[in-house]
């Protein structure tokens, strides 16, 4: 016999659920009275944050093109200078008035996510080479068993993106649009996110 | 964070995930998976700083009564119908060490199964005084708690005849975005847990187990509320001793 290794199991995941908002943004429902504002509601910076003001729009499709109206989408980006606010960041002091975290609820009517925030710097992939541009996004909803992990890159990087080692990764080359954003007016971004079928976003087991 | 503090911030890359313990993206007898499942293969990633970071929370954040269901929505000097119960548990990480200072929201039905959500059509009453949602920060053991009453079974457009076991919602945050988690808290002998399509959704009956709290006898409150103690693992770091000494690192 040898010893055990005896790690213990992660905890397994569970859909969210329809009513997910009552838990993360109870406010965006009428529950009012409780938490004093949403938690990752409204701008993600303030007067004093340094870095380019963008708005990042979008919508979650199901493999039969329908907006779910049901999700919750959670972000998580650098600050301008590719610095994460976050205790295990060891490069560098990240801007203090920028947290880098943000959660939308999709509009009940249309299922349109919208965040209000900067445009982040480069950051560092495990050996070395600068990643292009990217936030990092959670989506969970009614009917998603595990939340599931992507990244949006930004349209006016290409140079960057074409050397990004995580969009290098993606052997059909076609599927790397797909975690592009396309630039509309006035620095907002649009990021669709189709769960299945034609034009699948790509998602990560991180 | 008083313990944590001579402590160095934990910066390695999580253990994969196990993918066959937890449910797989297309669950058919949970309907709603058939059309919001990926088809494609997940692309892998070994943790970058983007995932291996994640947002934290202060307890400042924390107010008075938001642990307190009973509580945080109900009229002044009114409570909250139901089975009054605590909810406490350790959040560890897959080595068995606590996961302190993080942040953990909840959510569930009323006594009678019903959401206040404006979405919500089932014909059970609101109960005026019960809102359904807290949050809560580990301490430095890992440790949280909260007091609620438990929460009732809740029929669903399913199959024909689906009902939820009582359930409670946790939303989990780590110290790195690549931990998040969402889950379902299960009571311990609850005979419709195994009928749940939901529940049925992850495959090992151990795992399943996990997500079932037990009845915890010695934190019942005498004359006060029941107790039901629920313990969650986050995936764990590996540790940074021997990590390969990357350029820019």
């Amino acid at each position: 016999m040898v010893q055990p290794l005896n790690y213990l199991k992660e905890t397994s995941s569970q859909t969210a659920g329809p009513y997910v908002h009552i838990g993360c943004t109870p406010n965006f429902v009428g529950i009012e009275g409780v938490f004093e504002k949403d938690l990752g509601s409204g701008l993600l910076y303030n007067e004093k944050t340094r870095g380019e003001r963008i708005s990042v729009r979008g919508s979650v499709f199901d493999g039969a093109g329908m907006p779910l109206k049901d999700a919750l989408i959670e972000i998580w980006q650098a600050d301008t200078d590719g610095y994460y606010n976050s205790p295990s960041e060891t490069r560098g002091k990240a801007d203090p008035n920028f947290t880098g975290w943000g959660r939308s609820p999709g509009d009940m009517d249309t299922g349109e996510f919208v965040f209000e925030t900067i445009k982040p710097g480069k950051v560092p992939f495990r050996d070395g080479r600068p990643m292009a541009p990217h936030i990092t996004f959670w989506i969970v909803a009614r009917g998603i068993n595990m939340g599931l992990q992507t990244r949006m890159y930004f349209p006016d990087e290409e140079k960057a993106n074409a050397a990004d080692p995580v969009l290098a990764r993606i052997e059909q080359k076609s599927r790397v649009a797909t975690l592009v954003a396309q630039k509309e007016e006035g620095n907002v971004y649009r990021f669709d996110i189709r769960l299945q079928g034609e034009g699948e976003t790509v998602f990560f087991d991180i | 964070m008083s313990a944590s503090a001579n402590q160095r911030p934990e910066t390695g890359a999580f253990f994969a995930r196990d993918r066959a313990w937890h449910a797989p993206a297309l669950t058919p007898a949970y309907k709603t998976s058939i059309l919001r499942s990926p088809q494609r293969a997940l692309l892998s990633l070994d943790g970058t700083i983007s995932e291996m970071t994640g947002p934290v929370f202060g307890h400042s954040m924390i107010g008075e009564l938001d642990n307190d269901l009973i509580h945080n929505y109900a009229q002044r000097g009114e409570s909250a119908i139901g089975e009054r119960i605590v909810v406490h548990g350790r959040v560890l990480d897959e080595r068995g060490r606590p996961v302190r200072g993080i942040l953990l929201e909840f959510w569930q039905a009323n006594a009678g199964g019903r959401y206040r959500h404006k979405k919500e059509t089932y014909l059970a009453a609101v109960d005026p005084n019960f809102g359904g949602c807290g949050r809560a920060i580990t301490d430095d053991d890992g440790h949280y708690a909260f007091r609620t009453v438990k929460p009732g079974p809740y029929p669903w457009p399913n199959g024909v005849n689906d009902w939820r076991p009582a359930h409670i919602h946790f939303s989990v945050f780590g110290h790195g975005f690549a931990q998040r988690l969402i889950t379902q808290m299960y009571f311990e002998g609850d005979p419709m847990i195994w009928k749940c399509p939901i529940v049925n959704t992850i495959p090992d009956r151990a795992a399943i187990e996990q997500l079932i709290a037990p009845l915890d006898w010695s934190q019942t409150i005498p004359m006060d509320a029941r107790a039901y103690k629920f313990d969650i693992v986050l995936r764990g770091r590996r540790s940074t001793l021997f990590e390969n000494r990357l350029e820019g690192n």
